[in-house]
């Protein structure tokens, strides 16, 4: 089963002088059920309208997309979607941030409120549920958002440069994180009182999905994807982006995120993948210089 | 009190500030009742300040400036609750149908641009000497700050929040009451304390050209008995409420925006 089939997507922009700017052209993808997919390119290339395509956000002017072998038509009711900026509702607090998707469905408030403080367990933000966004750091709302999205049986994650604004520690340790809630193990207990033992997944409503989300990952960071990813798909430089290569991450998981970047296999792919994408990086450049210059 | 760390501006202390008031209002009140006294300022042009004290401590005893008080406060919090009612509803459907907002735009331009007191004998003729006529005056005020600051409101929602909420499968009822409607009212609590001072202007001008009772009388009545002390004593009462009623309103707008951290 494909969770997404993209077929020869396109999509246009009108320029600001009436011209029009094809920032997509015939992008076809396929995205399996439970896989890791990154989608890497240089800045400006349409990624982000690619994500945006596949959410439902934003109609392509050309081409077919399939979620679960449907048609999509309208918002992509089988995804969250994580974003770049801050997305957290300001005036709500951790806990009803996190609970938001379960009460817009309309999930009691009781049984909403206790998946939410399950999942802010889970993302070792217990004590904070009562606290609002601007009280925390940048590397806590980036949890409350993961929370926000996982607590919702939904297939499909969506993420677009999630962790771009952070400083690298936070990052990889973000990246840690999203990959222990991905993979479905129990994350590193943080909290006094909750001590899973090794391999033991906790019986609690909002931990027993077994079934892997499907996660499509955009972001200009090849490490990044690579270390996260099933598979690392390249997109050309804009206009006109379409997919140059695609490569399968055959590493093994569980993966440790902060090692994995000195083993020789992974500096190997990232060899292999980053002697492409050099290419478009450097004709994206080009054609900024020769936009400005 | 301890010093402030080098290189780094703290905020004054509340005392400090409060002191600092005091003396700057009492060191005019001085210069006023020293220049009178000196016979360089006429007391029947500018009045002074022993006069004005005694003539609000004469109302005060008597009990006279309460009844009017009460009524320029009702009249300015129903225009604020009639104003903001109409200014939220309007700017909410114009923020949300671009049709509208472009066919209404130059209407919404011109009746800002009437200056009020033409109004008032309108409203006079229309609702009478009453507090209604005062309540409207005080109406057309108030719109437009709402009006405007709604509209803003609800057209700047960040998009990003509109789009998360969207995908977290908010219907379009939801999106309004979870991110729109909270969105504007930030707008709406900081424009609050303009409206309410717009809200008494309106009343006391309403009363001031034509009433039978409220603080806007009062001066009006002074005045046409060559009374400065009196209308120096009306603005004065005036003052003073206002700078209570917006203690209040900034403590409401703390206590409502508190997730701001």
């Amino acid at each position: 089963m494909n969770a997404v089939e993209l077929e020869g997507v396109s999509r246009e922009f009108a320029t600001p002088d009436g011209r029009v700017y094809r920032a997509l052209d015939g992008i076809s993808l396929v995205v399996p059920a439970g896989a890791f997919v990154a989608i890497v390119g240089p800045s400006g290339c349409g990624k982000s309208t690619l994500l945006n395509i596949v959410a439902g956000l934003l109609p392509p002017t050309a081409g077919t997309i399939r979620v679960y072998g449907e048609p999509l038509a309208g918002l992509n009711r089988q995804a969250t979607y994580m974003f770049q900026q801050d997305a957290l509702l300001p005036w709500k607090t951790v806990r009803d941030n996190v609970a938001l998707g379960l009460t817009l469905g309309g999930a009691a408030p009781a049984q909403a409120h206790a998946r939410a403080d399950t999942w802010l367990t889970r993302v070792g933000l217990t004590g904070f549920a009562a606290h609002y966004p601007a009280q925390l750091s940048g590397g806590m709302r980036k949890r409350v958002a993961m929370a926000q999205n996982w607590v919702l049986d939904r297939g499909m994650v969506l993420m677009d440069e999630p962790f771009s604004a952070l400083d690298i520690h936070t990052r990889q340790r973000m990246e840690t994180e999203l990959l222990s809630i991905w993979e479905g193990s129990p994350a590193e207990p943080r909290v006094a009182g909750v001590t899973p033992s090794p391999g033991e997944v906790p019986v609690v409503s909002g931990f027993s999905r077994t079934v892997r989300k499907t996660v499509v990952f955009v972001t200009h960071d090849l490490e990044e994807a690579i270390a996260l990813a099933d598979e690392v798909v390249i997109l050309s430089a804009g206009p006109a982006a379409h997919v140059v290569a695609r490569h399968t991450v055959a590493l093994d998981r569980p993966r440790d995120v902060m090692e994995l970047r000195t083993t020789p296999e992974f500096v190997d792919l990232y060899r292999q993948i980053w002697a492409v994408l050099r290419e478009e990086v450097i004709r994206s450049q080009r054609s900024a210089e020769a936009r400005h210059g | 009190m301890a010093s402030a760390a080098p290189g780094r501006t703290r905020a004054p202390s509340r005392s400090l500030v409060l002191a600092a008031q005091l003396a700057l209002g009492i060191t005019l009140l001085t210069l006023w009742q020293t220049l009178v006294s000196l016979q360089v300022l006429d007391p029947f042009f500018v009045s002074r300040p022993s006069d004005i004290a005694a003539r609000i401590a004469r109302w005060t005893t008597s009990g006279t400036l309460w009844g009017h008080l009460a009524v320029t406060l009702e009249e300015s919090l129903l225009g604020l609750a009639v104003g903001a009612t109409f200014g939220v509803s309007l700017g909410f459907v114009l923020a949300r149908s671009p049709f509208a907002a472009r066919v209404l735009d130059p209407y919404i331009k011109m009746l800002n641009a009437v200056p009020r007191v033409v109004l008032a004998p309108l409203f006079l003729l229309w609702f009478g000497l009453g507090i209604w006529s005062k309540v409207a005056l005080a109406v057309t005020l108030v719109f437009f700050v709402m009006f405007f600051n709604t509209y803003q409101g609800v057209r700047d929602a960040d998009p990003v929040l509109i789009d998360n909420v969207r995908m977290l499968g908010a219907t379009e009822r939801q999106l309004v009451r979870h991110v729109l409607v909270p969105s504007a009212l930030t707008w709406i609590f900081s424009s609050l304390q303009t409206s309410l001072g717009f809200a008494m202007v309106g009343a006391v001008v309403g009363e001031y050209l034509g009433a039978t009772r409220g603080l806007g009388y009062i001066i009006s009545q002074a005045e046409g008995t060559f009374d400065t002390t009196g209308v120096f004593a009306g603005m004065t009462v005036l003052g003073v409420v206002v700078v209570i009623v917006s203690a209040g309103v900034t403590r409401l707008e703390k206590w409502l925006l508190h997730w701001k951290g």
